[in-house]
């Protein structure tokens, strides 16, 4: 109640300044994944939410892609659930082939225009059933699949596009008519117009994407002379089985199996001659990746990956590099291409490159793969001019440090690759952070502006003997052109329990949702069968159909007998109307076992828990407490910021302790925030909405009832245990040099200083890459040079891995001349003392790799880059929590593209260097995204449990505690009696459990043993009662 | 007459559902024989419902998940591949093991989905209709299905397959490992001793029977089924009904 109060008195004291002024809801712009995910956690925490796209389809780049690194997850499984979501959130509105032309307005309450060109297919009514393609006489380049594959001039950017919408090329269309014709959805309209849209909008997030760099610009390598010459997105679609090649790897310019591939990476990347003077940050990995999957695809295949640096540095990438060299082969060469040439008799490739050394070598290849970098576009610049948001030199969107998401006007948000070049889950991570900066600016109209679905009451049905009614679909001629429709609806009128069943032309279409109202009327239907396209898509649609005409929405069912039916047996008429007939009784059968099911509804106690104190931590306790939720913060130490007390400069030359003290003031002053410091964690009990956390300090204990958790436990610098560490002061820590050169002046005394990085990073202790040290080891040192530019700076390397903008102080180190030397891994430098006329000398001997000698480097001071290590507690809590760890002891996100603040487990979330090794920026924005997903629970007093929950059955329940070992969600326990009890909010319903009981005491509803097996026996001509 | 195989698929919903959805949107043609039922996930897939299939007389049985590492649910596949390949074991002395197949199939892999289809069709087709279809049933393997059947409704082989993943992977309570072999090793015992036990009580279910007779049947030497028979009278499954000439005939006493 308490809370509650809070929250009221809070709001208010915002809204008299600006009621009747904001405006609750967002304009997303861009519909990539970027944008999809921001777009639903704003539609999720009560925004109103528009998504402009200039293409006729979400999805963006991703859905381009393959397969995703470092899971080699297959990036549609896992885009297209969300297309489909974001496609169908009653709050979401999509507003493809459009671009903002202007904006007027300030933060709270923006107007913006929108000019939307006509798509010649009306949305609402094109079913997508691809007809009208099917009889285009013209013939047009497929962009989506990078002009590897022709299209017809009305077609559909991919297979799962949302919406799915078919779309005319105007520019390739010859104006037949054919497809008007043809439609029998009567979608199609020549006459439109282009149109402009006004919206009205409290925040606007930008999310537009990137373009890849024009690889036409670096003629040195031959793309676009050469055919089989070809851009790393190009291969990706050769890869991918949906593909022009459906997932062959053959080469372009004949369609041979190329066994030779070549990966040149920094393809306009690091390149200051054309003007890309950035890193793009995922190119090795991707590059990787596509080399790793072409041999998955064709084990003869010997790629190669021509790079400068190996740029791993995300979260187990490093792994992922290990085993591409050494389970499939991949060859790492360290060097600079400076030409191709096309072979002419073969149209194989010659490449020419330097070694290290020197030499010269030249090889021959039968596909060469150009590794884009990332560039914004020039329609990209055109938006920021008219929204009035400032660039960087590159054309990027201007972020600060401390201000990862916010552009140089308020009230507009930036997230993804606009503001730098960044991968998936942290594109991610920042979409997810702009919606919980929007919550700040919006929290006082949220919820204003949304609809909320009102559904007539729910018919009971329990008891009644099933009545089932059955839709067959023509889908125009998708289905009847293959399948005799008629002869299939007369069979179903044969069934058991079918009491109703006719033929509609388009059974989704507005009208036949009437229709199938009416009937449900009319012939009192409690079960629904539609026989038509596939449930992935359409069943939604259906449930909600049924659940107006007032029945549970789980009382329906599906036949496919389109996607997998008459669409793959064209040609054989007899047996697909066969095969639709055996879905149709298979669909009756389980149809009259269904049971309506309940959502439960739970209370959420609108209040978070922050674990850990430090820069994560306090920003995550931050967003929430300025979006109106009570936060408790939970510092183990007596002060708070964590490791962020270390760090004294940026590379950018901003201030860090002066942002830290600011924001330690602005989480005391928060009186939503109550900061616990010096206190540890007892215990941790309940589940999403309802935790329940005892901490201890000092003699005391205290209990602390809350909805959500987020975990931002940091990170710590490892003592080293090599170089002779601690050994001599002369030795010491990125850190301790840090803290020197904030402190003292450095002498100018110092005639030598040798820095060596991955020091407990990238070795057998610690596997990982410890990302930051890069970056840190060029900060210090030009900070060295900026203090004593006489001192000689030396930085032993193995890559570095200045990825993004950082990239630039790399080059400026080098102009600066600080001196760069390589070492290998297996011949690490190694510090040497020496006693000369009675005073120590310090050198280091390292392996010089461009002379090919061993040299040896006086050196005044020695500073080790030590690894961040994932503090000793982690373990502890994660015991508590019930969430994983991975190897190196850093928490383990749900998913490491597309969750990467959610654990598997609800509402807890991690965020920070609890997560991996990550700059102050990116703890920044993952702190936000962390609120952000939390606040999707925070806003809702209650929170609905999926409808197919596992049931148990106490009485047969032995408590051998198997469902509880298997269940990936944590979402079994033993209750007191030592029964296994489900908390239904945790469950995803997958089944698992119910598979495994060694007792079968668990049911799966809608999917129960007795339903499957009714279909089973329905196939089989074994039709029970 | 033309073998027009009928093939049940059990597809999960996110990954090879949609891989047989886009077959279709990109209108790649196989055989008509398959039948798919839905599930959320391969994890769901109760050993007894593929047997279920094959008892009912489908001629093939095939199960397409996501590909390791991609399950919508984390780590479902794996323990349907663990579970399936239980069942391959149990049913191989019944000649079935080859109709029971398992697939990885990704959302975007149309084609693979069609390819594999056909192959599995293919491979239906040279052999044969099943034995357990109703025009020509095969008692005797009617009888070992229902076996297996029972055998993976009962506590120990579920427990001991759900064990499985976690045991290899991390471990046992006493914290030592323990190899795929040795675990393979235990199950197959496990195994056997089920089906062989549920094959007995089915026998003595339909009449009472002595050991001569039983091991007569079951081709297994007496011994063997008298530790079967002992077994089954602990767990308070069979009893003896009677004694003719100095021989136990056993019955069964109802689950």
């Amino acid at each position: 109640m308490k809370s509650t109060t809070l929250r009221m008195a809070n709001m208010n004291s915002q809204d008299t300044v600006s009621k009747g002024r904001k405006v609750g809801s967002v304009l997303v712009v861009g519909g990539g994944i970027g944008g999809i995910q921001t777009a639903l956690d704003l539609a999720e925490s009560g925004f109103k939410v528009y998504v402009v796209d200039n293409s006729s389809a979400i999805g963006g780049v991703m859905a381009q892609l393959d397969k995703t690194f470092p899971t080699n997850d297959c990036s549609m499984c896992i885009l297209s659930p969300k297309l489909v979501q974001c496609g169908r959130h009653l709050n979401v509105e999509v507003l493809t082939c459009s671009e903002v032309t202007k904006i007027s307005g300030r933060a709270g309450n923006f107007n913006v225009s929108v000019k939307q060109q006509p798509r010649y297919v009306d949305i609402a009514k094109c079913t997508g059933c691809g007809l009208c393609a099917k009889f285009c006489p013209v013939d047009a380049i497929d962009s989506f699949n990078k002009g590897l594959r022709d299209r017809t001039a009305i077609h559909i950017s991919y297979p799962q596009a949302v919406p799915l919408a078919y779309m005319i090329d105007r520019e390739k269309c010859v104006g037949c008519g054919l497809c008007k014709n043809v439609c029998l959805a009567d979608a199609i309209s020549y006459l439109e117009q282009e149109k402009e849209v006004t919206l009205n909008v409290g925040a606007i997030i930008l999310a537009p994407g990137i373009r890849e760099f024009d690889a036409k610009l670096k003629s040195e390598y031959g793309y676009g002379r050469y055919p089989n010459v070809v851009t790393s997105i190009e291969f990706e679609r050769i890869l991918s089985a949906s593909g022009p090649f459906m997932g062959r790897v053959q080469r372009p310019s004949d369609g041979e199996i190329p066994k030779k591939i070549a990966f040149l990476q920094c393809i306009g990347s690091r390149d200051v001659t054309c003007g890309n003077g950035y890193c793009s940050s995922v190119c090795c990995m991707y590059a990787t990746k596509e080399a790793v999957i072409a041999r998955e695809h064709m084990s003869q295949i010997e790629p190669t990956i021509f790079y400068m640096d190996l740029r791993a540095h995300g979260k187990d990438f490093d792994k992922y590099i290990e085993r591409a060299r050494n389970k499939y082969g991949v060859r790492f060469a360290r060097c600079r291409v400076s030409e191709v040439k096309e072979i002419s008799k073969t149209q194989s490739l010659k490449i020419r490159y330097e070694t290290e050394d020197g030499t010269q070598h030249e090889e021959n290849f039968d596909l060469v793969v150009l590794s884009v970098g990332f560039a914004p576009s020039e329609t990209v610049e055109k938006l920021a001019k008219n929204l009035g948001v400032e660039l960087n030199k590159y054309g990027f969107c201007k972020t600060r440090t401390f201000y990862p998401i916010e552009t140089s006007k308020p009230g507009v948000f930036v997230c993804g690759m606009f503001s730098s070049p960044k991968d998936i889950p942290q594109t991610v991570t920042q979409a997810s952070a702009a919606a919980a900066s929007v919550g700040k600016l919006l929290f006082s109209v949220r919820g204003t502006l949304i609809k909320k679905k009102k559904f007539p009451r729910e018919l009971d049905v329990k008891g009644q003997p099933p009545r089932i009614g059955v839709f067959v679909c023509h889908c125009g001629i998708n289905i009847g052109g293959v399948v005799d429709v008629p002869s299939v609806v007369a069979y179903a009128q044969t069934l058991p329990n079918v009491v109703y069943a006719c033929e509609n032309l388009y059974t989704c279409s507005s009208d036949t949702q009437e229709i199938i109202k009416n009937e449900i009327k009319e012939h009192n239907l409690n079960r629904v069968i539609v026989a038509s396209c596939s449930p992935r898509t359409h069943e939604p649609l259906f449930q909600e159909t049924i659940r107006e005409a007032g029945l549970n929405s789980y009382l329906f069912e599906m036949a496919n007998i389109r996607d997998q039916c008459s669409w793959v047996h064209m040609f054989e008429h007899e047996a697909a109307t066969e095969k639709a007939k055996d879905l149709v009784r298979m669909a009756v059968a389980k149809a009259a076992k269904l049971n309506p099911l309940d959502r439960i509804l739970l209370d959420v106690i609108p209040r978070g828990l922050i674990i850990g104190g430090g820069l994560s931590g306090m920003i995550a306790a931050l967003a929430l407490a300025e979006q109106g939720f009570e936060t408790y913060l939970i510092e183990k130490e007596k002060a708070l910021g964590g490791f962020l007390r270390n760090i004294h400069n940026t590379l950018e030359g901003e201030d860090p302790q002066r942002f830290l003290k600011e924001l330690i003031r602005k989480v005391k002053d928060n009186h939503l925030i109550h900061t616990f410091q010096g206190v540890n964690i007892e215990e941790i009990s309940g589940y999403v909405g309802n935790f329940r956390t005892t901490i201890a300090h000092a003699s005391e204990k205290s209990e602390l009832d809350h909805g959500i958790i987020i975990v931002a436990t940091g990170g710590e610098e490892y003592r080293p245990k090599e170089y002779q560490y601690s050994m001599d002061p002369r030795i010491i820590t990125q850190s301790e040099l840090e803290d020197r050169l904030s402190t003292t002046t450095i002498s100018t005394r110092l005639n030598s200083v040798v820095i060596i990085q991955c020091v407990g990073s990238r070795d057998n202790s610690h596997p990982y890459c410890s990302r930051v040290c890069c970056g840190e080891a060029i900060k210090n040192a030009l900070k060295i040079k900026e203090k004593s530019p006489t001192t000689e700076v030396f930085i032993l390397y193995r890559d570095m891995r200045t990825y993004g903008f950082a990239e630039t102080y790399y080059e400026k180190a080098r102009e600066l001349g600080i001196i760069f030397i390589r070492y290998n891994e297996n011949k690490k430098p190694e510090v040497i003392k020496k006693s000369e006329n009675g005073r120590e000398s310090l050198s280091v001997s390292v392996y010089e790799p461009i002379i090919g000698e061993q040299i040896s480097i006086d050196a005044d001071l020695v500073v080790l880059s030590a690894a961040i290590v994932p503090p000793d507690g982690n373990k502890i809590l994660a015991k508590m929590l019930k969430v994983p760890l991975n190897e190196d002891g850093f928490f383990l996100e749900a998913h490491a593209k597309l969750r990467p603040v959610d654990f598997t487990t609800e509402g807890i979330f991690v965020c920070g260097m609890a997560h991996a090794p990550k700059s102050i920026e990116e703890s920044i924005s993952q702190a936000y995204a962390a609120a952000s997903r939390a606040a999707t629970i925070l806003t809702k007093t209650k929170i609905e449990a999926e409808g197919i929950v596992a049931l148990i059955d106490e009485k047969m329940c032995t408590g051998c505690g198997t469902c509880i070992i298997l269940c990936p969600y944590g979402a079994i326990t033993k209750n007191d009696v030592g029964v296994a009890t489900v908390t239904a909010v945790l469950c995803k319903g997958c089944g698992l459990c119910a598979a495994s009981c060694p007792e079968r005491a668990i049911i799966t509803p809608h999917f129960t043993d007795e339903q499957i097996t009714s279909q089973t026996r329905a196939l089989l001509g074994r039709i029970t009662a | 007459m033309k073998f027009n195989p009928k093939i049940l698929g059990f597809l999960c919903n996110w990954c090879s559902y949609a891989g047989a959805d886009l077959a279709g949107i990109s209108r790649i043609q196989y055989p008509p024989n398959l039948r798919i039922i839905r599930v959320m996930c391969t994890g769901r897939i109760d050993p007894v419902l593929p047997l279920e299939a094959l008892a009912n007389g489908a001629d093939g049985v095939i199960i397409m998940g996501c590909h390791p590492g991609d399950c919508h649910y984390m780590t479902g596949n794996y323990e349907a591949e663990r579970k399936i390949k239980m069942l391959k074991k149990l049913i191989a002395p019944l000649g079935l093991a080859e109709r029971l197949h398992v697939e990885w199939v990704s959302a975007s892999e149309g084609a693979r989905f069609a390819e594999v289809v056909e192959n599995f069709t293919n491979q239906i087709k040279v052999l044969g209709p099943s034995p357990l279809r109703q025009e020509k049933l095969d008692l005797s393997k009617w009888e070992g299905i229902q076996a297996a059947k029972e055998a993976v409704e009962d506590f120990r082989l579920r427990a001991l397959v759900a064990r499985e993943r976690k045991i290899i992977e991390e471990g046992n309570v006493y914290g030592e490992e323990i190899s795929q072999e040795e675990f393979d090793r235990k199950m197959d015992d496990a195994l056997t001793a089920e089906y062989i036990r549920n094959r007995i009580y089915l026998i003595l279910e339909k009449e009472p029977t002595s050991i001569k007779q039983l091991s007569k049947r079951l081709n297994l030497s007496s011994k063997h089924v008298l530790d079967h028979v002992v077994l089954l009278r602990r767990r308070g499954l069979v009893t003896v009904d009677k004694i003719e000439d100095m021989t136990p005939i056993y019955s069964v006493l109802k689950r």
